[in-house]
């Protein structure tokens, strides 16, 4: 029993940090309803930034997150700015092929810069682990933070779309942007924020992934980003509290299928999951619940 | 103006025709391996290693030996240009190829040219095998994986054993059934095997697996990339088996960022160690410090050794720079296996299937630095 509840609670920490990158993905998608396939390796730029803040200008790691988050910000809205901006016309397969390619540059931008072998993170979080059941189940300082950062920006992200002027110009260029545009809304400055928004979230959400698992490569964020992805769909792509949910079950799928069914297998478990979901609901779990697709 | 040129054209043709004249009294040697791409690091290490024992070998007179340095980005394809590159050029023999996937590739053609080849770093039997003019410098998986269950069973290192392997990569795959199957002969309680892939971050599932079962020592035939996660997340586990690895893990220390402490206490088996007080490793990690401003990896000693070993087999042939790479090959072939060779990564012997016999070194990782044990 114990057993089971420690691969849980494993199974728990890492779903917060995939439920972390979720929350940048389905934001994106949600207003400007394309997939942003390169917002996993965002997420590595941020991890790299906060690692060169500390490593070596010899900033606090708190400061090194700020920065980070900065930087992504800045990289988000250019991204947006040069390479989605012109396709706003185009079909939507040329944006997300436009998405694929602009991962692999960043990945390629990374390498030249940090080179290609392994860094280590080093956690930016102070707080020791937490034992529980005396002593026999341990929740990580990580851990803790992480899930407290998803409940944060979870509800942050709700209030904003709801009650700012900023977040409902956003439901609105999401539910129709010829409309909004004759509306008065100005549709490429609110996809822009949204991308800014999307991009800071990446930041944290690299500083905390790499705070749990510290290998730094510049291939770091492209399997989380994909498990992310895949935890999106799964809540129901769009909806903020689907993405939270939908990522913490995806780690508890992956680590209890690698505990009891085969080490090898839980990542075939984690898109086994997706595929059945597809089928009994195309829409994921709170799809449909969540009317506006924010 | 025209003419100018054209003559200066002519002038450089014929310089480049003298160059060959000029240099026949040397044997030319091929090295091939990745001095650019992803795996960059090796392939510059044994170049270094190479370039540090030709320029012994030339200071002594005698036999003189110039290799060319071919790059093939760890990439088959371009690895058997990077073969016919250096055969134009007239090497007798090669020195390579450092990573496994080129090397099946270019061993292939070079066992149907006659071209011998003594590989510093391919160490899958699959790089040797059914091919007679190919030599190992490493260890094959198969030998590392029994080393390492002969060492711990000698030592009585451990009561229980646990397993953490990478069943996507067939040089861990290699060193993992050699260590069971010694394991079971020698009598050692391997209480829990648990594998990951290469996409593999999380290693929560492993190290509890191994935690539950009581393993007192965790066995890693790894690279030290995944290795440096699963310290990591057993620290922050709060789990502290020894922990026991074999070359891959060399670099773990050179990881930037890594703490060090965290691998305080892992022994690993490794063919060379820079911590040697042996007379020609001092001599050798020496010179490379002097030379490059890096301590010499492995990969390094491994090409050293690549060059003194090829040395001591012309030598013992008597080959000369008008042998043909045919006949060089053959008369290599029938002396290999008789000759012994002190290199820094101990004394070699050779068997005819191509595999190298010494013994390997263990060392400890103590207050971040390696330490030769017994």
């Amino acid at each position: 029993m114990t057993l089971f509840l420690s691969y849980l609670i494993n199974g728990i920490s890492l779903g917060s940090v995939y439920a972390i990158i979720a929350l940048g993905y389905t934001m994106v998608y949600g207003i400007a309803k394309m997939l942003n396939f390169a917002h996993g390796d965002i997420i590595m730029v941020g991890a790299y930034i906060s690692f060169t803040a500390t490593q070596y200008w010899g900033l606090h790691p708190l400061v090194s997150v700020v920065i980070a988050m900065m930087v992504c910000t800045v990289l988000g809205i250019t991204i947006e700015g040069l390479a989605y901006r012109p396709l706003r016309k185009a079909p939507s397969l040329a944006v997300l092929i436009t998405a694929i390619g602009m991962s692999y540059f960043l990945q390629n931008i990374a390498l030249l810069i940090w080179g290609a072998d392994l860094k280590n993170f080093s956690s930016v979080i102070s707080i020791g682990s937490i034992s529980i059941l005396g002593g026999s189940i341990l929740i990580t300082g990580e851990t803790i933070v992480t899930i407290a950062a998803n409940i944060v920006i979870m509800i942050a992200l709700t209030l904003f779309t709801g009650k700012t002027k900023m977040g409902k110009a956003m439901r609105a260029v999401s539910e129709d942007k010829g409309a909004a545009e004759l509306m008065g809304i100005n549709v490429n400055r609110t996809i822009s924020v949204t991308f800014a928004i999307g991009s800071c979230l990446a930041a944290v959400a690299g500083v905390l992934l790499c705070s749990a698992y510290p290998a730094l490569l510049p291939t770091t964020g492209s399997m989380p980003g994909i498990k992310a992805f895949t935890a999106a769909v799964f809540g129901g792509i769009g909806s903020i509290p689907g993405a939270m949910v939908g990522g913490i079950l995806m780690g508890v799928i992956e680590i209890l299928g690698k505990a009891y069914v085969s080490t090898e297998l839980g990542d075939a478990f984690v898109f086994a999951v997706l595929i059945i979901m597809l089928l009994v609901k195309p829409s994921g779990l709170f799809g449909k619940s969540v009317r506006e697709k924010v | 103006m025209k003419r100018t040129v054209s003559v200066f054209f002519a002038f450089v043709l014929i310089m480049c025709l003298c160059v060959p004249a000029l240099a026949d009294d040397t044997i030319k040697i091929g090295m091939i391996g990745p001095l650019t791409g992803p795996a960059a690091s090796y392939g510059n290490s044994v170049k270094q290693g190479c370039e540090i024992a030709v320029e012994e070998i030339n200071a002594l007179g005698g036999i003189q030996l110039e290799i060319s340095y071919q790059d093939d980005q760890h990439d088959a394809e371009i690895s058997v240009n990077a073969y016919n590159n250096v055969m134009d050029w007239g090497a007798k023999m090669i020195v390579g190829t450092v990573t496994t996937n080129p090397c099946l590739a270019v061993s292939s053609i070079a066992y149907e040219e006659r071209v011998f080849m003594m590989t510093p770093s391919a160490s899958s039997l699959d790089a040797i095998a059914n091919k007679d003019n190919m030599y190992q410098i490493c260890f094959t998986d198969p030998a590392m994986g029994a080393h390492s269950a002969e060492y711990i069973s000698e030592h009585k290192l451990a009561e229980k054993i646990a397993i953490i392997y990478n069943n996507a990569d067939a040089y861990s795959t290699g060193i993992y059934q050699a260590f069971t199957e010694k394991a079971n002969e020698l009598g050692l309680n391997i209480v829990e095997t648990k594998t990951f892939t290469d996409e593999t971050t999380d290693f929560s599932v492993q190290i509890t697996a191994a935690k539950e079962a009581g393993a007192d020592l965790v066995f890693l035939p790894i690279y030290y990339t995944p290795a440096s996660m699963i310290f990591n997340q057993a620290a922050s586990m709060e789990y502290s088996p020894t922990y026991f690895g074999v070359d891959g893990m060399d670099g773990i220390l050179q990881v930037e960022g890594f703490d060090t402490s965290l691998a305080e206490g892992v022994i690993l088996l490794t063919p060379f160690s820079d911590a040697s007080t042996e007379e020609n490793v001092v001599n050798f990690v020496t010179k490379y410090v002097a030379a490059y401003g890096v301590i010499p990896d492995q990969f390094a000693a491994d090409g050293y050794d690549a060059v003194y070993a090829l040395y001591t087999a012309i030598n013992e042939a008597g080959i000369t720079p008008d042998t043909s790479y045919e006949d060089a090959c053959e008369s290599i072939i029938s002396v290999i296996t008789k000759i012994e060779v002190n290199g820094v990564t101990g004394t070699m012997t050779w068997s005819p299937d191509g595999t190298v016999t010494k013994d390997p070194k263990a060392v400890r990782i103590e207050n971040g630095a390696y330490v030769e044990i017994d």
